[in-house]
């Protein structure tokens, strides 16, 4: 796992232009600006489980809860009246950060499947509260009335998705550069070295189970920050945005793009949602048909996903023009 | 007092035996092969829709419908064994689960296209509906068969795991297929009885549960959360550990839903989380 | 993207060349409903109405020529806002339409405001809907206008005391509170409530609550579908009908499309509501008949079909009287206080809510002589408003 990390370290090149072309989508793909804020939302959402599932080794199907933590603190905020929308980030990322590090010390325990479930479990009962409780969050109706003030004081959130476009670009892009710094650091290696042996982790003397209670809750953070940001591009909150299926679609997109890699969960979120898109535009009642053979086939052909198998070919495809470049 | 808790008892009991026929197959591919395979609830459909076919329109008897499920969702597991299982037994669990949710999207597409998205009309036979009163309790009848039909699989499963060669080699195979090999067990042959055991299973779990579940195409993905509970909570062991997962779980959400209605929807995903942090390797662990 | 481009210059060169070119543009009606995930029979029944509507009564109207666009919300609402705003701004659409799921319909109202697009909702039953937006009428029903006949035909049928029981979101707890509201009002008694969880609806405990509790009838709203199946399953198996409780309900229970997959376990259930197939009526009778030529004889159509075929009913009615050139604000004025011969009986956009008033009907399930069960209107209710405006 650690070669494309490495790989991505070595051709910034690509790095640059990857967001130089999200950026220059408000001319590429003008028309699908809601679908395509919503693949950043995912795909920042991806990246926080990917901060758990490929950087500490936490499988979890409950990833929803923090997501939806942070999407009421955002939308109840804004419905009573406070439409900033940074202040919503920042309400939901301490929301989500707190039940994410309360939460933490019951997922740690266990093996895979055990948390697997755990986390399951915390993802239903915070769905079941959020039904029950109607008069924070409008139940199964949903959370009316959020207005959202216009983004610094002058962007007024259009039916064209511009505004909202932009403000998710630019706040995954923060948030992933900061990601980024902590994946590399000395944190973030210690980190991988737990998910790969815990046992010699504890016995070289780090506190294992401390350093994965910060990261766990460093992504309920970021998973918070996503969910906020749906909240208020979509200006509502339904209970859906801490159902099981929303986690377990989640895990699909960053299994798609690969895990462990940093950029897995935008590449997943993308190739997943625009999968999504197309083929229920094909045929709304069939299409999750091909989406399954879909699946099927990015496992049977490639391995870590597209984004393991791209890079897989790219240094193929390196290996080959430096063998040429010997032989002329 | 004591009647109406003699009845909750019995309908918790009821009810966790249908939550472990509805998973016992999931035990098998997952509990005993360490295979993800999300798709177990796919196969759990195939039994049902099997049930209404017979039922409904072959007109077939009751008792004739249950192995046909079995046979018809181990034929179908034998044949995805073959194109697409084993070649994933070796990848990683992630490649698992997204192969198998793949799997689970196909089915549910197909079931829609085969049978339309609504609910299927499925009915206990008439020779089990109804109830007796034992003592002054209510007995389902349906329910009372669930329970019987639930211990003589354990009993039979169990019997085949522990004390018949078949069985043992399973248990070879999985631990140690290497060594298995050179002792020249044919792995590959015994996965693939294994496995079609447990969609076959799937299927019979499928067709029993349906009478009180429902059967639509979202099935796979509805209950999925109850099969992996079940194994979860019970361990991966054996076929012991879910069962008593199964029977406590639904002994718990019942007598919860009817003592204290208010918290019915939170009782059961509680306790999981309670029991698996209690016990992190689930109630019956591998030394 | 570049067909894209294509087709936005040449419906811009249409509106260039003529103003009545507009006349001959497809008039495009976004369905946005639920076509896949645990929600799909909402989407297909919807369809199959707007469907069967347009088979029956042409697919050209002022001159304009039909086109549906269906878009699966996977019953999730940030989708069905995108793809609302995407048939808004890249389809652009004429009409909004469908909406299975109150909380689809209520994430799309802002946008139906912002765009002034008129929104016909087809279904989703929560009263709040129609007041988030001035651009949304609604041809169905709310659930408390189907749930307060209830309890008031209950009151005049010796019905004292009754258990409630309905299933535990947004719109169980307003039929809940809408009956207890009118029934108590009219001297009735309630003995006891509960609430039952949307998943894992294992019915028994709750059943043999209200089994030792020895109500007179148990008032009962679940969503159509599997809940309700297994309910009623669960309702004859531990004979509660044999205790003598009366099992009284809003439509959704004994609901037409899935009354088949019940067995006898209803028979003799009374319940109110907008509509029942075997309602006796010319427009029903031709309704049913376009309904089977689309959607054959397996399915039977249910009131989710009738709401889309009204909703498109209004749309051509809409497009007639503004001779094909859609413009929101007109649109609703031509909405409010619409009349439409409903296979349901007679139907009327309330101009005030943009609500539908309607005649309620107390039905009871019978066997036909085709050996089928259907909803068999006894009594009735007219021009029965939502009691909650």
């Amino acid at each position: 796992m650690s070669i494309p990390t490495q790989a991505a370290r070595q051709i910034p090149v690509a790095e640059i232009v990857f967001w130089l072309v999200l950026a220059a989508g408000f001319w590429l793909w003008p028309s699908y600006l809601p679908l395509a804020s919503q693949v950043l939302i995912a795909g920042l959402f991806a990246l926080s489980l990917d901060l758990v599932l490929g950087y500490a080794g936490i499988v979890s199907l409950g990833h929803a809860a923090y997501f939806g933590v942070g999407a009421y603190a955002a939308g109840v905020l804004a419905s009573h009246g406070w439409g900033e929308p940074f202040s919503g980030l920042l309400l939901a990322a301490v929301c989500a950060g707190a039940t994410g590090f309360i939460t933490s010390f019951l997922v740690v325990r266990g093996k895979d499947l055990t948390r697997l479930m755990v986390t399951t479990g915390i993802g239903l009962l915070l769905f079941e509260l959020a039904n029950r409780l109607t008069d924070v969050t409008g139940g199964n109706d949903g959370l009316l009335g959020m207005e959202m003030r216009p983004l610094l004081g002058t962007f007024r959130f259009d039916m064209y998705g511009k505004v909202a476009y932009g403000y998710s670009l630019a706040v995954t892009f923060v948030l992933f550069l900061l990601m980024r710094r902590v994946v590399n650091s000395p944190f973030g290696l210690s980190l991988r070295g737990i998910r790969d042996n815990p046992g010699r982790m504890l016995a070289l003397g780090y506190p294992v189970h401390r350093r994965l209670i910060a990261m766990y809750t460093l992504a309920s953070v970021y998973a918070g920050i996503a969910g906020a940001l749906l909240a208020q591009t979509t200006q509502f909150v339904g209970t859906d945005v801490l159902s099981f299926n929303r986690s377990a679609e989640l895990m699909v997109m960053l299994i798609v793009g690969g895990t462990g890699m940093l950029y897995g969960g935008l590449v997943g979120a993308a190739v997943f949602m625009v999968a999504h898109h197309y083929l229920s535009d094909l045929n709304p009642s069939y299409w999750q048909f091909w989406l399954g053979a879909f699946l099927i086939a990015i496992v049977m052909f490639g391995r870590d996903g597209v984004l393991g198998a791209c890079l897989r070919l790219m240094r193929a495809w390196r290996v080959r023009a430096q063998k040429a470049a010997l032989e002329s | 007092m004591i009647t109406s808790f003699l009845g909750v008892l019995f309908d918790g009991l009821a009810y966790g035996m249908l939550l472990f026929l509805i998973s016992v197959g999931l035990s098998v591919t997952l509990g005993l092969m360490n295979f993800i395979n999300l798709a177990h609830g796919a196969f759990a459909m195939l039994g049902g829709y099997v049930c209404v076919l017979a039922l409904q329109r072959w007109g077939l008897p009751f008792y004739l419908m249950l192995p046909l499920a079995f046979l018809l969702s181990a034929l179908a597991g034998l044949l995805l064994e073959r194109v697409l299982y084993r070649h994933l037994y070796r990848r990683s669990h992630l490649d698992q689960v997204l192969a198998t949710i793949g799997l689970t999207f196909m089915a549910i597409a197909s079931a829609n296209y085969f049978f339309g998205p609504m609910q299927q009309p499925v009915q206990v036979p008439q020779f089990l509906s109804g109830q007796i009163s034992v003592a002054g309790v209510d007995l389902n009848l349906y329910r009372g068969f669930l329970l019987a039909a639930g211990a003589a699989l354990t009993l039979a499963l169990t019997l085949a795991l522990e004390r018949t060669r078949f069985g043992a080699s399973v248990r070879a195979a999985v631990d140690r297929p290497r060594v298995a090999e050179a002792l020249g067990i044919r792995v590959g042959l015994v996965f693939q009885v294994t496995f079609a055991v447990g969609c076959g299973l799937a299927g019979l779990g499928g067709a029993l549960g349906v009478q009180v579940l429902g059967l639509d195409p979202a099935f796979p993905l509805k209950f999925i959360v109850y099969f992996l509970l079940v194994v979860a909570v019970g361990g991966t062991s054996g076929l012991k550990g879910p069962l008593y997962a199964a029977l406590l779980l639904g002994v718990i959400d019942v007598a919860g839903k009817y003592y204290i209605p208010e918290i019915g929807a939170f009782i059961i995903y509680a306790m999981m989380v309670i029991l698996l942090v209690l016990r992190p390797q689930g109630l019956i662990s591998r030394k | 993207m570049f067909k894209h481009h294509l087709k936005l210059l040449a419906s811009t060169a249409a509106l260039l060349l003529a103003a009545n070119a507009s006349a001959q543009a497809p008039l495009k009606i976004g369905m946005v409903v639920e076509t896949s995930g645990a929600f799909a029979d909402f989407g297909m029944q919807m369809m199959n109405g707007a469907r069967a509507y347009m088979k029956a009564h042409g697919d050209t109207v002022a001159g304009r020529k039909v086109e549906l666009i269906v878009k699966d919300t996977t019953g999730v609402p940030d989708v069905a806002k995108r793809v609302a705003q995407e048939l808004v701004t890249n389809d652009k659409v004429d009409f909004l339409a469908g909406f299975g799921l109150t909380p689809s319909a209520l994430a799309v109202a802002p946008l139906a405001t912002e765009a002034k697009k008129p929104m016909i909702v087809m279904n989703a039953a929560a009263s709040v809907i129609t007041t988030r937006s001035p651009y949304i009428a609604r041809v169905s029903f709310t659930l408390p206008q189907v749930t307060a006949p209830m309890a008031t035909w209950a009151l005049r049928n010796g019905i004292k005391k009754v258990y409630t029981l309905v299933a535990d979101y947004g719109p169980g707890i307003d039929a809940e509170t809408q009956f207890k509201k009118t029934f108590t009002a009219g001297g009735g008694q309630i003995v006891g409530d509960v609430r039952t969880p949307m998943r894992n609806p294992e019915f028994a405990p709750f059943l043999q609550r209200i089994k030792d509790a020895r109500p007179q009838a148990v008032f009962v709203f679940l969503p159509a579908g599997e809940q309700a199946v297994g309910f009623m399953k669960g309702f004859a198996e531990r004979e509660l009908d044999k205790a003598g409780i009366k099992l009284i309900a809003t439509g959704d229970v004994t609901e037409d499309g899935v009354i088949d997959a019940m067995g006898d376990a209803p028979l003799g259930v009374i319940t109110t509501q907008h509509y029942s197939v075997a309602h006796d009526s010319a427009e029903n009778k031709a309704f049913l008949k376009a309904y089977a030529e689309v959607a054959g004889t397996k399915q039977r159509a249910n009131f989710m079909a009738v709401g889309a075929w009204d909703g498109m009913a209004a749309m051509y009615e809409v497009a007639r009287r503004l001779n094909g050139n859609i413009d929101g604000d007109k649109a609703m004025e031509v909405l409010k206080g619409m009349k439409i011969d409903s296979p349901r009986g007679p139907l009327t956009i309330d101009p005030a809510t943009r609500d539908p008033i309607e005649t309620i009907y107390v039905r009871k399930v019978e066997k036909a002589k085709d050996g089928k069960l259907y909803n068999v209107e006894f009594d009735q209710f007219q021009n029965v408003k939502d009691p909650t405006k």
